[in-house]
């Protein structure tokens, strides 16, 4: 037995990591559980301006972004399995795809905004604040938390982007990939919030 | 075959910088508790100061040495400072960062990187703070807990502050999570979960808090500044909000904040009396879960700062029973900490008389806390100076003096030196005595009608003003002793034992001050902490 001392940089531990991220999703469900929360409470207070406000939104863009969500949550999910096997090709491929959906994500979402500022359906503009009180309430709601998430989306693809870098240079690898699995769950967690999200905004009609 | 290791403290350059860059850059959990604790310290005296400016304020009715809106601020300034930046980080960044990793046998905690990450986010969440007095439209007067509406529409710096908050409590989280993974896969072998020191048992209970409650404050301060910024109006009754739910919001969390300041406050007395009394911790179980009990009941009790604000008095009842509840387990903790000096061979020395202050003014603040649990009661005393009072008995004379019984106790071991034992004595009376004059009066004067927030009074309150204002130099006096006598004792103090205090957890087996990476061999553990029969 020569050197006992182990390095930090050496101290490896992937249960320990993954114990880490499920406890950082966590603090974001709760961080989203607030608004979740403040919506029941002025849902509750105001149904039928929340059942005239869901009516201004379009449903069908919103359920083409639900579909790109869960499409690119299950590319990432395969590229963990392609690497798992070993092949880091398909897997950088498979983060690139997932990339791509999230920006299909946020142009449809730019398109589903821009539309509302055109027609002054935005918190604070004349016409807003001319409605009644539960309707200028769901579009403050529409609006902080739509737009909350997509700054989550935004995170997430950085975090896609930096997965992908550490592909092409193998510090993610075959042996080695808690990484990758620790930014696939992050990219559900988005997924997952966006499952919420979608049927309390658009469909409460 | 064995090879030593040489020993190297964790004091002296390691990195491939020098001088204060080889801080900075350090990954090491003792060098980051120490980091955190300079910053405090600064931050604390800081705050101490701005205290002092309001009582010489109060020192005579009328207008003393300010005015009405500067008053505003610094009430504010003082409670941002304070709670956010001293007590909240305060025991659990401070000590359980030094510490933590030691008494459970570990080399570090599970992510140094993101351990020292937290620290810079800290430093990035006070320079907000601090910058949000002297930018914008001056200091923010909303007082600490940012009430809407008021804070909603006020002229003054309110984004920057909440900011601050709200980065304050980004880092407060990773330092949760980094101590929970820590606590779940790094104890040393044959250390079960009830073989670890009562300490590190807090400081989980603890950083369960932090992960559960401070995502609640956040949402609710990014959700102020889009109000502010946007008319979103989430909190204005004239766009529909209701600010009675900023209240809820904003409880649900700083009301389990309370908890983080206490609980790792209670383990580190739990460490410091069966050490003083040579004796087994009594009721080792009782007290570890009584912890978990705290943090869990503690989430639960929030409204009973809004039995004032609007709620149904079913609510009202709950929340007060809920709040008598909670003091259970607290009280548990206090009747293990004197069964255990019961026969014990009891050594007076400073961290000791620190941890007897401690329960002393802990119980005063905590059954105070139980007559404003009441529901009749607390109509009487909201929002009065006795609130006041019983919140700095809580704060400052339990995890005040708790920090300062750390400091005292752990103070050989994080640099090798012994501070004067004598003047640490002496610094402690005055600072007992100061304490108890600066805020005893203000039950009294919280009783007779004196309300909080408030620069100016009636005449009738002058003596107990008076009186409570010299308490605030007296402390302020030991003080300014007492951080004197540990600065000469780090410059010229004798070398401390590797064991001075004749302590049975793992960091007192290690030399002083401990070595880079703590164990030259990984312990293991067969013992229950604080065997000493």
């Amino acid at each position: 037995m020569s050197d006992v001392a182990i390095k930090h940089d050496e101290h490896r531990d992937d249960i320990g990591a993954k114990l880490g991220m499920w406890l950082f999703i966590f603090t974001e469900l709760l961080l989203f559980g607030g608004l979740f929360l403040v919506y029941a409470v002025y849902r509750n207070i105001y149904p039928e301006d929340f059942h005239l406000g869901a009516l201004q939104l379009n449903v069908t863009l919103g359920t083409l972004n639900t579909i790109v969500l869960l499409v690119s949550s299950m590319t990432v999910a395969m590229s963990i399995t392609a690497i798992q096997k070993g092949n880091s090709k398909l897997s950088m491929r498979l983060v690139l795809l997932t990339l791509l959906l999230a920006c299909v994500f946020l142009v449809n979402k730019y398109f589903e905004w821009g539309a509302k500022f055109e027609h002054d359906l935005y918190p604070g503009s004349d016409l807003v604040l001319q409605f009644k009180r539960g309707s200028i309430i769901f579009f403050g709601l529409y609006f902080f938390m739509t737009g909350l998430h997509m700054f989550h989306v935004i995170v997430g693809m950085v975090v896609l982007m930096v997965l992908w870098f550490k592909l092409k240079n193998t510090t993610i690898n075959k042996d080695d990939h808690v990484l990758l699995e620790n930014g696939g769950l992050y990219w559900h967690l988005v997924d997952l919030i966006w499952i919420f999200l979608f049927p309390l905004l658009y469909l409460v009609t | 075959m064995t090879t030593t290791i040489p020993y190297k403290s964790y004091l002296e350059p390691h990195g491939k910088y020098r001088g204060l860059l080889d801080w900075l850059t350090s990954t090491d959990h003792k060098r980051i508790g120490l980091m955190y604790m300079y910053a405090i310290g600064v931050f604390f005296m800081i705050g101490v100061l701005l205290g002092l400016l309001m009582r010489i304020e109060l020192f005579s009715p009328g207008e003393t040495i300010m005015g009405p809106q500067t008053y505003n601020g610094i009430f504010t300034v003082h409670g941002v400072i304070m709670i956010f930046m001293v007590v909240i980080p305060g025991l659990s960044a401070v000590f359980g960062n030094l510490f933590m990793p030691i008494m459970i046998g570990a080399k570090d905690v599970a992510f140094p990187k993101l351990n020292l990450f937290s620290w810079y986010i800290f430093i990035c969440g006070a320079i907000l703070a601090v910058l949000s007095q002297f930018t914008g439209n001056g200091p923010p007067d909303t007082g600490w807990t940012f009430y809407a509406p008021y804070s909603t529409q006020t002229g003054t710096n309110v984004i920057m502050a909440v900011t601050a908050a709200f980065v304050l409590g980004f880092s407060s989280i990773l330092t949760g999570l980094n101590f929970i993974v820590t606590i779940h896969r790094m104890r040393a072998p044959g250390m079960t979960w009830f073989k670890m020191p009562l300490f590190p048992w807090a400081l989980y209970s603890t950083a369960w808090i932090q992960l559960l409650a401070t995502p609640i404050v956040g949402i609710t301060l990014l959700m102020l500044i889009a109000e502010r910024l946007f008319k979103i109006g989430f909190f204005d009754p004239a766009l529909g909000g209701d600010p009675i739910l900023f209240q809820h919001l904003f409880w649900i969390y700083s009301h389990p904040a309370v908890y983080v300041m206490i609980l790792p406050a209670m383990g580190v007395i739990t460490e410091i009396i069966p050490t003083f009394c040579q004796r087994k911790v009594f009721g080792y179980k009782a007290i570890a879960l009584s912890s978990i009990a705290i943090a869990g009941v503690g989430y639960l009790v929030w409204g009973h700062h809004m039995f004032t604000s609007g709620m149904s008095f079913t609510a009202r009842w709950v929340f007060s029973f809920l709040t008598f509840v909670v003091a259970v387990p607290s009280a548990i903790k206090v009747f293990s900490w004197v069964a255990t000096m019961y026969k014990g061979s009891i050594a007076l020395k400073t961290p000791f008389l620190y941890s007897v202050a401690f329960i002393f003014l802990f119980m005063i603040g905590g059954l105070t806390g139980l007559s404003l649990g009441s529901l009749a009661t607390d109509v009487h005393v909201h929002d009065t100076a006795y609130v006041v009072a019983h919140f700095h008995y809580i704060i400052f004379g339990g995890m005040g003096f708790a920090f300062f019984a750390a400091l005292h106790y752990w103070f050989p071991k994080m640099y090798g030196k012994m501070y004067n034992q004598r003047i640490a004595d002496i610094a402690w009376l005055i600072n007992f005595i100061g304490f108890n004059i600066l805020y005893f009066p203000q039950f009294v004067l919280g009783l007779q009608g004196m309300p909080r927030r408030y620069f100016d009074y009636l005449p009738q309150f002058e003596t107990g003003e008076i009186l409570s204002t010299i308490g605030g130099f007296i402390l302020f006096a030991g003080l300014i002793m007492m951080i004197t006598n540990l600065i000469n004792g780090y410059r010229k103090g004798e070398k401390a034992l590797d064991n001075p205090w004749g302590g049975s957890t793992l960091e007192w087996t290690i030399p002083s001050p401990p070595p880079m990476e703590n164990f030259d061999t990984p312990p293991v553990v067969s013992n229950e902490p604080y065997d000493y029969e």
